[in-house]
C-alpha cells in the first residue's frame, strides 16, 4: 500500500493538477454537504440535538473510566468476552491470537476506520490472514490496494469508470462497463460467496451502550449484520471514546449521525449486538491507542467527541479541494487533523496548517467540537515542541521585529512599495507562491498612514 | 464617544483608499475617531502560524495605542477577531482585556453601536457579497449556511440601504475564498483553486463587484481576476458605503 513523505501541500498540489478531477471531487462532495443541510433543516430541534450529543459526549468524557467498567461488566454478563488493548500493536495482536485459536484464515470485515487506524489489514496479512472488506467502498479500495480516503464514503475519490475498470480486472467482468447498479451486483455476488465460508467477521463499533453492555454497529449495506451473523466468531474494535451512557441516548445519536454524514434520516440498518446466539462467541476489543493521551490534553480532549459522521471532510473548502489521500492519515479532513498530532505529531505536523480556518467545520459538527479552533492551538503546540521548518521560523522571526516596532514597520513598508513599483520583477517571479497563480496588489502612492498625516494634520496625532 | 481606528498592517500599505473610506464614513456620521500613527500589525500573520508566542511586541503596542479609546473601529474582521480572542498581556492585563471587548469590525460596528438606519449613497451595479469567514463565522456578522437558525446579515442590512445597488445571490453562500494567511503560500495549490472556484461563483451569477468586510479575501480574489483579465471588480465595503469610490 501507498506510504508517502510528502507533506499535504505537496499532495495537495498533485491532486491539483487535474483540474476537472478537483472540481469533480469538490462538487460530489459539495453534493453530500447539501444533503446533509436539507436533512437537518427538516426536523425540529436540530441545534437542540447538537448540544444535547455534545453535553452526553461531554459526560462521558468526564466519566469514561467508569462507564468502561460498567460497560465490560454488562458485556460480559451478556456472555460476550472483553479484550484491552493499549494501542495498535496489542489490538492487532488480540485479534491474530483469536483467529489463530480458532485456526481461522480468512475472515470477512466490515467497514472499522479503528482497525484502518490500526493497519490491522497489513498486520493480519503478513501473519497469514486474509482479510476481505465487504463495505462496498473499502472492498473497492482494497482491489485498488489502496487507503479509504474518506471514512464514510472511503471510494469518493473514484469515478465510477475507474471502479469499472479495477472490477474488470479483479472479478472479470466486461471491459468498459462502469454501470453502477451492475457493479454493485458483481461485488454483492462476490461477496456473498464470501460471506457464506467465513468463520470469522470483524465490525467496528458505532456505540457502545455502558447501561446494557451492548453495541450498536451502523452500515448501510447489511454487511456488518451478514457478517456477524455468518460467521462463528464476531469480534468487534472499539475505541474508548464510545461509550454512551444509556440505550435511549442513541434516541439523539442515531438521529445525529446519519443526517450529518449523508442526509438520510437514519442509516439503513442500525444493528444492535448483545448476546452471541448459541455456539458463536463474541469478542469486543476496547483499544486506547493514544485516547487517554488525548483525554489528558485540555485543549484537545473534546476532539474524543467525534461520532466518525464525515460531515466536517464534506464541508470543508480544502479537503474538497485537496482528497482525502493528501492527509496521509487513516482519518483525513478537519477531524483527522486534530486527531493525528496527538498520535505522532512530527509525522502530522503539516495538518493542522491545511486549514484556513474558516470554521465551517465547527459548524456541522454534531457534536461540537470546536474543531478550527483545536488546529489554531495544534498550530502553537506544534511550533513549540520544534516542528515548524526552518525557512518559516525565520521569516516569522523577522517579521516579529518589523511589526514590534512602528519605525522599522513605517520603514520597510515604504521600502516595500518602493521595491514593489521600481523593481517588480524582484517579487512579481516563480519563486514567490503568491505570483505563480495571481497577481500582487497595485502599489498605491502613499500607505494609510502617509496620507492621515497629510489630510488629518490638524489632529493631535496621538492621544 | 471617542473612537480609535485601527488600520490592518496590509490595508495601511495596499489598501489606503479602504482605510479613507471608513475614516470619512465615521466622520460623515458624527465619529470623533482618530488614527493612532504609531499602530503597526495585530499579531494574527505570526499567531496564525503558529507563532503566537512571539506577538508580545505587537500585543504591547496594540494596548499601547489604542487603551485610551471608547471604541476601537478596524475595516476588517479577521483582525477584529484575532484582537477579541488573542489580545494577552502580562504587564496589562486589565487593559487588554478592556480592548478585547471594546473592539469592533466597521460593519458591526454601525449596526450594533451607531444603530443607523439610513445612509445616503448610490451604487448602480450588481454586487456579489463575499463572507468573509472571520467576520462571518468569527464575528457572526451573518447567519451561518451550516446552522439551522434565522437568517440575517449586517452588511446586507447596510448595503440595502445604498441607492440602486442590486445584490446578487450566489451558488455557495459562505464558501472559503483560500486567502488563509500564510495558507495562500504554503498550500497554494489549493488555496487558488479556492480562490479562483469562489470568483466563478460571482461572475456566473452576473456580479459587477464583489464586496466584503474583509480586504485579506478580496486581495486574494483581485489577484486572481486580474491574472485572468477578468472585469469583474473587488470593494471594500466601506468604499460603498461611503458613497465615493476611491479606488
Amino acid at each position: 500500500m501507498k506510504t508517502t513523505d510528502k507533506d499535504h501541500a505537496a499532495l495537495a498540489n498533485e491532486f491539483n493538477k487535474d483540474a476537472p478531477r478537483v472540481d469533480w471531487h469538490d462538487e460530489t462532495l459539495w453534493w453530500v454537504r447539501q444533503k446533509r443541510d436539507n436533512a437537518v433543516k427538516k426536523i425540529p430541534g436540530w441545534e437542540e440535538l447538537r448540544e444535547a450529543g455534545s453535553q452526553i459526549k461531554n459526560n462521558v468524557l468526564a466519566n469514561l473510566s467508569g462507564y468502561l467498567k460498567q460497560f465490560e461488566a454488562n458485556a460480559q454478563a451478556n456472555g460476550v468476552h472483553v479484550h484491552w488493548a493499549i494501542d495498535a500493536k496489542e489490538h492487532n495482536e488480540i485479534v491474530l491470537e483469536l483467529l489463530q485459536s480458532n485456526g481461522v484464515k480468512k475472515i470477512v470485515k466490515s467497514k472499522s476506520m479503528l482497525t484502518e487506524e490500526c493497519n490491522l489489514n497489513e498486520y493480519l496479512n503478513l501473519n497469514g490472514v486474509d482479510v476481505i472488506d465487504t463495505d462496498l467502498g473499502e472492498f473497492i479500495v482494497q482491489l485498488a490496494n489502496e487507503h479509504p480516503s474518506h471514512i464514510v464514503l472511503p471510494c469518493i475519490h473514484k469515478k465510477k469508470e475507474e471502479i469499472g475498470e479495477l472490477f474488470h480486472q479483479h472479478l472479470g467482468t466486461p471491459a468498459g462497463n462502469a454501470d453502477p447498479v451492475f457493479l454493485t451486483e458483481t461485488a454483492r455476488r462476490h461477496l456473498r460467496e464470501t460471506f457464506l465460508t467465513r468463520k470469522a467477521a470483524l465490525t467496528g463499533v458505532n456505540f457502545a451502550v455502558a447501561e446494557t453492555g451492548e453495541f450498536v454497529v451502523c452500515t448501510n449495506e447489511g454487511n456488518a449484520d451478514m457478517g456477524a451473523h455468518l460467521a462463528d466468531i464476531h469480534i468487534a474494535s472499539m475505541g474508548i471514546e464510545k461509550i454512551i451512557p444509556k440505550r435511549k441516548h442513541l434516541g439523539v445519536f442515531l438521529r445525529v449521525l446519519a443526517r450529518s454524514a449523508t442526509g438520510q434520516p437514519v442509516t439503513t440498518y442500525s444493528s444492535h449486538f448483545k448476546t452471541p446466539r448459541p455456539g458463536a462467541s463474541t469478542h469486543i476489543v476496547i483499544v486506547d491507542n493514544g485516547r487517554s493521551k488525548q483525554l489528558g490534553r485540555e485543549d484537545f480532549r473534546n476532539s474524543l467527541k467525534c461520532i466518525r459522521c464525515g460531515a466536517c471532510m464534506n464541508t470543508c473548502p480544502v479537503y474538497r479541494r485537496s482528497g482525502g489521500h493528501s492527509y496521509n492519515n487513516a482519518i483525513a479532513g478537519p477531524i483527522g487533523s486534530i486527531l493525528a498530532p496527538n498520535l505522532d505529531m512530527k509525522k502530522h505536523a503539516d495538518l493542522p496548517f491545511a486549514s484556513t480556518l474558516c470554521g465551517s467545520c465547527t459548524n456541522v459538527c454534531p457534536v461540537k467540537i470546536d474543531i478550527h479552533d483545536q488546529l489554531y492551538k495544534w498550530r502553537q503546540v506544534i511550533v513549540k515542541s520544534g516542528h515548524a521548518p526552518v525557512a518559516k521560523k525565520a521569516a516569522m522571526g523577522a517579521m516579529t521585529r518589523v511589526l514590534s516596532s512602528p519605525v522599522s514597520y513605517k520603514v520597510a513598508g515604504k521600502l516595500g512599495r518602493l521595491m514593489m513599483k521600481r523593481a517588480p520583477f524582484a517579487v512579481n517571479n516563480q519563486f514567490n507562491p503568491w505570483y505563480k497563480q495571481r497577481e500582487l496588489p497595485v502599489v498605491p502612492e502613499n500607505s494609510f498612514g502617509e496620507w492621515y498625516k497629510k489630510n488629518r494634520n490638524n489632529k493631535p496625532k496621538d492621544i | 464617544m471617542k473612537v480609535g481606528l485601527f488600520v490592518p498592517c496590509y490595508v495601511d500599505q495596499f489598501y489606503p483608499g479602504a482605510a479613507i473610506a471608513t475614516l470619512e464614513l465615521l466622520e460623515k456620521l458624527g465619529v470623533d475617531v482618530q488614527y493612532p500613527s504609531r499602530q503597526t500589525c495585530c499579531g494574527q500573520p505570526m499567531a496564525n502560524s503558529g507563532f503566537e508566542h512571539l506577538t508580545g511586541g505587537c500585543n504591547e503596542l496594540f494596548i499601547e495605542n489604542f487603551s485610551a479609546f471608547d471604541y476601537i473601529v478596524c475595516p476588517s474582521g479577521s483582525c477584529v477577531l484575532h484582537i477579541k480572542h488573542h489580545l494577552q498581556s502580562d504587564k496589562n492585563e486589565a487593559k487588554a482585556a478592556a480592548i478585547r471587548n471594546k473592539v469592533y469590525e466597521l460593519v458591526e460596528f454601525l449596526t450594533d453601536v451607531l444603530k443607523i438606519t439610513n445612509l445616503k449613497g448610490s451604487f448602480p451595479h450588481k454586487v456579489g457579497i463575499h463572507q468573509s469567514c472571520h467576520g462571518q463565522r468569527g464575528l457572526q456578522l451573518s447567519q451561518m449556511t451550516e446552522l439551522v437558525a434565522p437568517s440575517f446579515s449586517k452588511p446586507r442590512y447596510l448595503l440595502d440601504m445604498i441607492a440602486g445597488l442590486e445584490i446578487m445571490p450566489l451558488d455557495r453562500a459562505d464558501e472559503c475564498c483560500g486567502f488563509g494567511g500564510t495558507f495562500c503560500v504554503a498550500e497554494e495549490a489549493v488555496s487558488v483553486k479556492m480562490g479562483k472556484d469562489r470568483v466563478a461563483d460571482h461572475i456566473r451569477n452576473g456580479v459587477e463587484y464583489i464586496t466584503a468586510a474583509d480586504l485579506s479575501c478580496l486581495m486574494h480574489m483581485e489577484g486572481i481576476l486580474r491574472r485572468q483579465g477578468s472585469p469583474l471588480k473587488v470593494i471594500h465595503i466601506a468604499e460603498i458605503l461611503n458613497g465615493e469610490c476611491t479606488v
